[in-house]
């Protein structure tokens, strides 16, 4: 049990370890962004259609690579900075479903077939859950 | 589902050298507008004012989860299994997992050599997206009725893409 909760710590530690340098990157590139573009970030990219929102969203995070936890963390930043909860939404299933960087390394483990196709309805589920997600927020009130 | 995270568990120099490229952004930015780095600045601080404490309990369930789950009990319920028990293994073997994906991908391999549907495999890949450890870090952003409605899609949608995955499999061997 020692052993196992060593190697459970360790384990944790390394990952803390790798997650603390991109989150702290992430919050200091979000601020920076939030100071440049304060405006833009509301009524520009965003804002127009909310599937587009959803679309832009759903791109970004598939492309996006790096912890769930930086997802969460950006996506939460921009929404307080004006970024609609479709785009939010979509970014951070996305961000965790699909996967452009890992797709050489799904198609050689799982088969080119079973990869592309379930990137591709991943890619497609995160616009539906975006918006979803954002019309039963509303329903409920 | 996947995690874009690392595949060994050494400290990667990759995350550090992102921060070191960071720094040196707005050291740049510094030379051209010192009043908008120190109003960044201000924002940074407040931001990790209110994500380190989040931070410290997302690391502490990440070392429970750690600590209590292997990959080999999860092939154990997953092995043969179909039906009803393999699609709920395949669930709670997907929201438990932690850590990158790519040991996943040899477990799922070999389940799958050994048998294991693909639905199952989809459905593990998804259901992965339910991240336990940083539901508190989602929370303290969304707030617990966003959190929870997202978790429902995200078990839903990991579900319908088990079941999309078989019949595109099914309709592929019959063309094949």
């Amino acid at each position: 049990m020692r052993d196992k909760i060593k190697k459970s710590a360790r384990k944790t530690v390394v990952s803390f370890l790798n997650v603390l340098p991109i989150i702290f990157g992430m919050l200091l590139l979000t601020s920076l962004v939030v100071a440049l573009f304060p405006e833009q970030l509301e009524t520009g990219l965003f804002g127009k259609n909310n599937v587009i929102d959803a679309w832009i969203g759903a791109t970004l995070g598939g492309i996006a690579a790096g912890h769930p936890l930086v997802s969460y963390v950006l996506g939460g930043e921009l929404l307080h900075s004006g970024v609609s909860l479709y785009a939010v939404t979509a970014l951070i299933v996305s961000w965790v479903t699909v996967g452009v960087a890992q797709l050489p390394a799904e198609v050689l483990m799982l088969g080119k077939r079973f990869a592309i196709y379930r990137n591709l309805l991943c890619y497609l589920s995160a616009i539906a859950i975006a918006l979803l997600t954002v019309f039963t927020l509303h329903l409920i009130g | 589902m996947r995690d874009k995270q690392k595949t060994g568990r050494s400290i990667g120099k990759g995350s550090w050298l992102f921060l070191v490229l960071v720094l040196f952004f707005y050291g740049l930015v510094a030379l051209l507008d010192v009043g908008l780095v120190i109003k960044a600045m201000n924002s940074f601080t407040r931001l990790l004012d209110k994500v380190l404490p989040v931070l410290l309990i997302v690391f502490i369930l990440i070392f429970v989860v750690n600590l209590l789950l292997e990959p080999a009990l999860v092939k154990k319920y997953l092995g043969h299994r179909s039906g009803l028990t393999g699609w709920l293994a395949a669930l709670i073997g997907g929201v438990l997992s932690t850590g990158p994906v790519y040991p996943w991908y040899v477990l799922l391999k070999d389940l799958r050599e050994k048998g294991m549907k693909t639905s199952l495999a989809a459905v593990f890949l998804y259901s992965r997206a339910v991240k336990l450890p940083l539901l508190p870090m989602l929370i303290h952003y969304f707030g617990i009725t966003y959190t929870l409605v997202l978790l429902g899609y995200l078990i839903l949608f990991s579900i319908f893409s088990g079941i999309a995955m078989e019949q595109i499999e099914y309709r592929q061997e019959s063309l094949d």
